[in-house]
């Protein structure tokens, strides 16, 4: 079944404290990879059958008033099937 | 003259502010999330605590609550409103005040007597202090990180709309050492210690806090 997914991250000028724990975490358990580390959200949205383009017009609704605060995060809907 | 303070699922100052209320002079009034009824209040608070369990992020399930659609209103037609810790995460969710409060850039939760400076004393719950008056009160928040953009931070300062700053080492990295906030008109103000556990030495470190609470009460009788 298609799921309607919502990634939220905060914006890049906000203070990420945990993206910095994780990125300060990795090197300890060998992992060098990483030049920086940003954590965020992700919502997973399941409705009947695929998604309709109004549906997905009123997650993008419901991502701006609730899912995301705008004033610190962005956020992106799309589809997975 | 009539305070109510708001009581959501997960509020746990909702008491020591009611107390303060009338320990200040003023007639403290519960109010319940569920209610789109405020009795009649002159000035409401929004108390600290943890209100549906810090979900989604501090505030933004509350902000919906229905109490909050006739606080809301109120407040842009000038009613003092105190956000208190999780109580000025609710005002920036609901966009009475500008910015966002994260989590501490440390990732502690901090639990401890906190000495702020007040820099505004216009506002609404800031009158019985002097500009310059260090206070000493609790800090205990896990997300009091007050964070916004360049445009917001230079329009707080230069407007003066910083009411209170955290003196010496910044407890939770707030932009400035900001500990609290007011809206242009004054009535509206957010602070993340909590004046509420310190209005009498028998109970809190200090009766610094005191002041926000017979500071509205003299906004009131204006």
């Amino acid at each position: 079944m298609a799921k309607i997914v919502v990634d939220v991250m905060l914006k890049p000028e906000i203070l990420d404290p945990q993206g910095s724990a994780v990125s300060a975490a990795l090197p300890r358990l060998g992992f060098t990879f990483a030049k920086s580390v940003r954590q965020g959200k992700r919502f997973e949205i399941e409705v009947d059958g695929d998604p309709t383009p109004a549906q997905l017009a009123e997650v993008e609704k419901a991502a701006k008033t609730l899912l995301a605060n705008p004033v610190i995060e962005t956020f992106k809907v799309s589809v997975e099937k | 003259m009539k305070v109510g303070v708001v009581t959501f699922p997960g509020t746990l100052d909702d008491r020591d502010a009611a107390r303060a209320a009338n320990h200040a002079g003023t007639t403290a009034v519960s109010l319940w999330h569920g209610d789109a009824d405020l009795k009649g209040v002159d000035a409401v608070i929004l108390p600290g605590g943890f209100s549906y369990g810090d979900y989604l992020r501090c505030g933004a399930i509350s902000r919906f609550a229905p109490v909050m659609e006739k606080v809301i209103a109120a407040a842009k037609g000038g009613m003092p409103l105190l956000g208190i810790c999780n109580g000025f995460q609710v005002l920036c969710e609901a966009h009475l005040l500008p910015g966002a409060l994260t989590r501490n850039h440390e990732l502690h939760f901090l639990c401890r007597d906190q000495k702020i400076e007040i820099t505004n004393n216009q506002s609404a719950w800031t009158s019985s202090y002097e500009v310059g008056q260090e206070i000493i009160i609790p800090l205990k928040n896990g997300e009091g990180s007050f964070q916004c953009d360049d445009a917001t931070l230079a329009a707080l300062e230069s407007e003066g709309r910083i009411i209170a700053r955290y003196v010496g080492e910044n407890p939770n990295g707030s932009r400035n050492k900001i500990a609290g906030i007011t809206n242009e008109r004054g009535n509206i103000v957010g602070l993340m210690p909590h004046p509420e556990h310190a209005i009498d030495t028998l109970t809190g470190p200090t009766a610094d806090g005191l002041g926000f609470f017979t500071s509205v009460l003299n906004a009131m009788v204006k």
